[in-house]
């Protein structure tokens, strides 16, 4: 009956209920969607990593996982020299330049890579003809509405040509020749990554302790290790900032539902007044309380979470091409209990105030 | 059933004692409907309060059932509200988003009853007639029906007592014969005590005794 009682009290007022479940839900999908955004990212980077083909990365000396300290200066150098090494199948190396925008283009030796990767799958035009020619993949493609044969200014000094347009899912989303790129950036003979293919799987960890001592002070990873690195957790920065957006959620569902329920309550006096002179007692009065900000914060959370596949859905549409939102299912449920730890600390005040309502001044309210 | 002896009631309001009873003595048997009327300020109200365990009294004695309410706490007066007494009200009281049925059920709810309808539920509707209307919520009900729904509550947990505060006086003359002749056959039928408020001389002439109340005393 208790629950009836919830329920009814939540319908009779509707729009303030639906607005109450919209903030929270507002609340929720913040949450997912920076938790997507951050893990949309980082799974792509990921996946471009991991497409390569490489089983061993070497980056540049004072790197971090996912932020470059300038290149491997003389890389070419260092290439040859870890392509001598035992058990070393393929290297090659790519000259990664910002280009401002979280964007930046990756220069290949096409060959070298396509060895390594398999290559590209050509979705329109086909492989470099010219110093000019530049790849995109289709995620850019789609959200710059690109063809192959456009040109591109990317505002870097250089027109460039688009040669074709190729599935996502290998380094990055502008691709050009190696040469060029290091000829444009004053950067001849440098590399920002080199990756290894080692001749045998078995043979990984053989090369990599070769590899590290050979090339002292550079970070090397096996393409397991990083694939690893690249998560939420290993970037303090992301972390801190899902840590702000999650004390956000709870101070917001905190307001929402202490504003919600202090007029409810204020607004019930009188039939608090009854329950009470019916035998309820404060314990029953600040339950029910308790559980209309529950189910404030349960429907809030479902709203949130379907709000989430809208946020999706402008993020696709509106944001730069490099940002992906991906659906984060194991984040539902801690998102639904942040809001539940908001609601329930905004209920504790009006609950309180209502399970210590005098009986007789509440009935005599009108 | 009830004794009451030189209970006295003082309110403070801001600096001010207010004596809402001055030494009030009154016995009600078991099975007896007392009707109480006074004028207003006479005590009648904080009376009723006292002895639905809504408030404390300052002094005195008072017992329902042999249990003393002066020494009760407020988790024990709560107690007594669940299945003690009952309540029934000038402005009826009932619960706006909950149905008819629903009002009575929360009360056999609060009381730890809750479960399938018992025979006495299904028996108490019948005796007020309301059957028909228990899924209509209180905005459908008119007045005298509403205040039926309200007594059904009051009773729906077999209480000791079953007070009613101005039970008419927010009824028509006809529909206020029709609860009044209710209350005096839930005394007659099911042996219910009740201890009426009322200022209308002719609703309290429904009661087996009218005590009259004036300045915070019983003056017959």
């Amino acid at each position: 009956m208790i629950y009836r009682l919830v329920w009814e009290n939540l319908k009779h007022r509707p729009v303030r209920t639906f607005l109450s479940a919209i903030f929270i839900g507002i609340s929720v999908t913040l949450i997912l969607t920076i938790v997507g955004l951050s893990r949309g990212v980082l799974d792509d980077v990921r996946e471009r990593a991991r497409g390569s083909g490489a089983d061993i990365v070497i980056r540049p000396p004072m790197s971090t996982v996912l932020a470059f300290n300038g290149n491997i200066a003389h890389g070419e150098k260092v290439l040859a020299l870890v392509r001598r090494q035992p058990h070393v199948a393929q290297a090659t190396g790519t000259l990664i330049q910002s280009i401002g925008n979280f964007q930046s283009i990756t220069g290949i030796n096409l060959d070298e890579f396509n060895a390594m990767s398999g290559g590209f799958h050509y979705l329109e035009g086909g492989p470099f003809q010219s110093p000019d020619d530049l790849m995109v993949d289709e995620s850019y493609a789609d959200s710059k509405k690109l063809h192959a044969g456009d040109p591109l200014d990317l505002g870097n000094g250089k027109k460039w040509h688009i040669c074709a347009v190729v599935e996502p899912g290998k380094l990055s989303q502008l691709i050009a020749q190696l040469k060029p790129l290091q000829e444009m950036y004053s950067a001849t003979g440098d590399v920002s990554v080199i990756y290894v293919k080692a001749d045998q799987p078995a043979n990984i960890q053989g090369v990599l302790a070769a590899l590290m001592e050979l090339l002292d002070g550079y970070p090397i990873y096996t393409m397991e290790e990083l694939a690893n690195l690249i998560s939420i957790d290993n970037v303090s920065l992301v972390k801190g900032f899902t840590q702000v957006v999650i004390g956000i959620a709870i101070i917001v569902g905190f307001l929402v539902v202490l504003l919600t329920m202090y007029t409810a309550v204020l607004e019930r006096t009188r039939e608090i007044g009854i329950l009470k002179a019916l035998g309820a007692s404060p314990g029953y009065i600040l339950g029910i309380l308790m559980r209309e900000a529950i189910l404030l914060a349960v429907c809030g959370s479902l709203a949130g979470i379907v709000m989430t596949y809208g946020s999706q859905f402008l993020v696709h549409k509106f944001a730069p091409p490099f940002l992906r939102q991906a659906i984060v299912y194991d984040w539902w449920p801690k998102a639904a209990a942040i809001s539940l730890i908001g609601a329930v600390l905004g209920a504790i005040y009006p609950g309180l105030k209502a399970a210590r309502q005098d009986a007789i001044e509440a009935l005599s309210y009108d | 059933m009830i004794e009451i002896r030189d209970l006295k009631k003082i309110f403070l309001t801001g600096e001010v004692e207010v004596h809402a009873l001055r030494g009030v003595d009154l016995s009600v048997a078991k099975g007896e409907f007392v009707a109480v009327s006074g004028p207003s300020g006479s005590g009648k109200s904080t009376l009723f309060h006292i002895l639905g365990g809504l408030t404390p009294p300052t002094s005195g004695s008072i017992s329902i059932n042999g249990r003393d309410l002066l020494s009760m706490t407020d988790a024990e007066r709560t107690e007594l509200r669940k299945t003690g007494v009952g309540f029934v009200f000038q402005k009826y009281n009932l619960l706006p988003t909950l149905t008819a049925a629903e009002n009575i059920e929360i009360a056999r709810d609060i009381a730890g009853r809750s479960g399938p309808r018992s025979a006495q539920f299904e028996e108490i509707v019948k005796l007020l007639g309301i059957g028909e209307r228990l899924n209509h919520k209180p905005r459908a009900l008119s007045g005298g029906e509403q205040q039926r729904v309200a007594i059904a509550r009051a009773i729906v947990n077999d209480p000791a007592l079953l007070l009613a505060d101005e039970p008419t006086g927010n009824l028509d003359s006809e529909n206020s014969e029709a609860v009044l002749k209710i209350l005096r056959d839930l005394n007659a039928r099911l042996g219910q005590t009740i201890l009426m408020i009322t200022h209308d001389q002719e609703a309290a002439s429904f009661a087996h005794r009218i005590v009259r109340m004036k300045d915070g005393r019983i003056v017959n």
